[in-house]
């Protein structure tokens, strides 16, 4: 088994599906010549050719668009947005065309797409291109929300995301490329609507996604040690659907639960799965369950401040020991 | 120290009791365990014990008034101490007139306070004046794990300190909380076997509640000659003086007998499983006023006719005094039913949950009745077993009905 990054192991994920099937086409802003702003589609449009590895000029809702178009045709675009938050000039195609087709059509034209690129926040990239956009597309219906943490499941999960037939936001981390990890030789897809335990606990439950995973899993490491508290940490990997039994397989087991995310708290994506967790195992809750979110502001420049409004392991500590009433 | 004495959940479903009389009035001493009134639950007359030591500063609800469980109606505390804290808390105390508590101080020994207008008082207010912590006030701030927790094993939350913000009660704190109160029946003693229920068993349980409510019912009737039992009977009564055996005993003695020999009759659905007990609890149904009560006589396979029949005297008597408390009527195996004495001559009576089995007992009368050809007048009781299908299936009831009606036929197969 190769240890590679989260940004090769996406690029892999392309290569195999762009070999494996002559509808699957890449398209964005500097995914051929310059290889992708973050390399992701390295050496893509020399293996490929220019018409499967498509150079598009900035117009974000112009190309999501015709990804839509080439969707209702039959073919497999895979839109690359720069990040996310240039996507929201695009929000309308994915929205109203992309999510709606399926329902519109009647059941007849569906929308093979993904659209990926980073999101969340990087390092002082200030309020405009640090935000965390799953909750906005989770709570559209049509639209499936992928989030993978790793390379492993960055690579399974996008193949799959391919494959699917309903229109995909693929939410990469600019802050994950470099991430390494152990991707198998052999081809493997991860199915959409599974969540991983990543680590297993009886005494708290930790609920997270991407970049929040390994935030997560370090908060879990020193609860161990200083506490001696056994975490369970559930990634979500997919937003939605959502692996709702996962979840409350482990809240039942641990009684407890603290819910990890980037993004801002109010209607994000903790709320729903706290929705979820109390209509589904309220008589297994000995606390209330504590969310830790970014913070409810635009996303400030200053290190300091940045630093303050991201989840962090401390603010999870804190959180768990509150629902384990250690405090 | 203040202690509040809170109207208590005395029986299994209990929701609010009434006081009957008060046995400590304003001003006396009591100690830890004295019994401070006389409560009418739902079931029987249970008496309410002081939690606390002092004196009985102020009774909040007075001989008839009905309160819900968890509220307030008295107060113990030292003499001179101020005692507006534990008032404070309720809807009584606010209802009360702010001169009160300086009254209650300058005569803390008089007894003679009259009986406070209780009734009204003890009515819910809408609004909660302060948060409750721990037993005060009527909501007990617990999770809903602990919650579950203490349902499962019978504990009354009530008697629980939370350890959590605010007295939440949490699980730690019912892990640890002995338990005090048991609001959940208890189970009879002796041993048992629980038996998994099988695919077979659960797919019949499931269509046979399907077909007919919770409890799938069937009904066996048999017709029992009668002589013998009743020539046993007249010289059991002729040996000696004192109390006669009645032949609800004597069906009482068989019944318990029978269900020995046939344990599949003496057990408790339990949705999940089938507990069989390898003991006898009978329940015995008693009339009373206000309905039925079914007091248990345990271990009856383990007593003589005449301890039976002794033990049920004084259980049916308290019962109509309605003195029973909820051990001795619940916990029951199996039932029995006699409306023979009000000349029903057969009847089905509806089991008692999670028992599995009841049987009715009808009227003994003369009836012709053919052997071998020829007519003849003899006495004849009809008995009607209620079976639980899920439980007990037609031929196991027809067994065990089978050796109720040889024993009562053969009196001396008692004695096997």
């Amino acid at each position: 088994m190769a240890t590679i990054t989260y940004r090769d192991a996406l690029n892999q994920a392309l290569r195999e599906e762009l070999e494996r099937d002559p509808d699957v086409f890449l398209m964005g802003e500097e995914v051929g010549v310059y290889q992708g702003a973050y390399k992701v589609s390295r050496g893509l449009l020399e293996s490929f050719g220019e018409r499967r590895v498509i150079d598009t000029p900035i117009a974000e809702l112009g190309f999501a668009g015709i990804g839509v178009g080439a969707a209702m045709t039959g073919l497999r675009p895979v839109i690359e947005f720069m990040t996310w938050n240039f996507a929201l000039l695009a929000i309308d195609q994915v929205v109203n065309s992309a999510a709606k087709m399926l329902y519109m059509s009647g059941g007849q034209i569906g929308i093979p797409i993904v659209f990926r690129g980073p999101g969340g926040a990087a390092l002082q990239l200030a309020a405009q291109h640090s935000q965390a956009f799953e909750s906005w597309y989770a709570h559209i219906p049509g639209l499936k929300v992928v989030a993978p943490a790793t390379p492993y499941d960055a690579k399974g999960l996008l193949k799959s995301s391919i494959r699917d037939n309903d229109p995909v936001v693929f939410l990469e981390g600019e802050m994950l490329y470099n991430m390494k990890g152990e991707v198998p030789d052999e081809e493997y897809v991860i199915p959409l609507g599974e969540a991983d335990v990543k680590r297993d606990g009886g005494d708290v439950t930790l609920i997270c996604h991407s970049k929040t995973v390994a935030v997560a899993l370090k908060a879990a490491d020193q609860l161990q040690e200083e506490h001696g508290m056994a975490a369970e940490v559930v990634d979500l990997r997919s937003i939605r659907p959502l692996d709702v039994e996962t979840i409350m397989t482990s809240v039942r087991k641990t009684n407890r639960c603290v819910i990890v995310e980037e993004g801002w708290p109010f209607c994000g994506i903790g709320a729903q799965v706290v929705d979820d967790i109390q209509r589904e195992a309220f008589d297994h809750l000995d606390a209330p369950v504590l969310r830790v979110t970014g913070a409810d502001v635009p996303m400030p420049y200053n290190k300091q401040l940045e630093r303050a409004a991201k989840p962090n392991p401390d603010k999870v500590i804190a959180a768990v020991k509150q629902v384990a009433y250690l405090d | 120290m203040v202690t509040k004495v809170l109207m208590e959940a005395l029986s299994p479903t209990m929701e609010e009791g009434k006081v009957l009389s008060w046995l400590k009035h304003e001003g006396d001493q009591v100690s830890d365990g004295d019994v401070l009134a006389e409560v009418e639950t739902d079931k029987a007359v249970m008496e309410l014990q002081a939690r606390g030591q002092g004196v009985l500063r102020q009774i909040l609800a007075g001989e008839g008034a009905t309160v819900e469980v968890g509220k307030l109606v008295a107060v113990i505390a030292d003499p001179d101490e101020d005692i507006s804290g534990a008032l404070g808390g309720t809807e009584a105390g606010a209802a009360r007139p702010s001169a009160k508590p300086e009254r209650a101080a300058e005569e803390p020994e008089t007894a003679e306070e009259p009986a406070a207008p209780t009734t009204r008082e003890a009515e819910p207010s809408p609004a909660e004046s302060q948060p409750t912590t721990e037993t005060s006030g009527r909501r007990i701030k617990a999770s809903p794990l602990a919650r579950r927790l203490a349902d499962e094993r019978g504990l009354d939350l009530s008697g629980v300190s939370g350890s959590g913000p605010g007295g939440r009660i949490i699980k730690r704190d019912v892990e640890s909380a002995e338990v005090t109160a048991p609001v959940a029946a208890p189970a009879p003693e002796g041993g048992y076997e629980d038996v998994e229920l099988t695919q077979i068993r659960k797919t019949i349980a499931k269509r046979l509640v399907q077909s007919i409510g919770p409890v799938p019912h069937f009904f066996l009737t048999t017709e029992v000659d009668m002589e013998r039992a009743w020539e046993a009977r007249a010289q059991l009564n002729a040996l000696e003086q004192g109390p006669r055996i009645s032949f609800n005993d004597i069906i009482l003695k068989v019944v318990a007998q029978a269900l020995v020999e046939h344990p599949a009759c003496n057990a408790w659905w339990m949705d999940d499983r089938i507990r069989y007990f390898r003991d006898v609890h009978l329940a015995v149904a008693v009339a009373v006023d206000e309905g039925l009560i079914t007091p248990v006589i345990r271990h009856a396979d383990r007593k003589s006719l005449r301890e039976i029949s002794a033990e049920l005297r004084e259980l049916a008597e308290r019962a109509r005094a309605r003195k029973l408390t909820p051990e001795e009527y619940t916990g029951g195996t199996f039932s029995v039913s006699n409306l023979g004495m009000f000349d029903i001559d057969q009847f089905t009576a509806v089991i008692n949950p999670p028992e599995a089995g009841i049987l009715a007992v009808g009227s003994i009368t003369e009836k012709p009745v053919v052997t071998d050809g020829d007519l003849e007048v003899r006495r004849r009781m009809r008995l009607t077993m209620s079976c639980d299908h899920r439980v007990i299936d037609g031929a196991t009831g027809a067994r065990f009905l089978q050796s109720v009606k040889l024993m009562l036929e053969n009196p001396l197969a008692l004695v096997w």
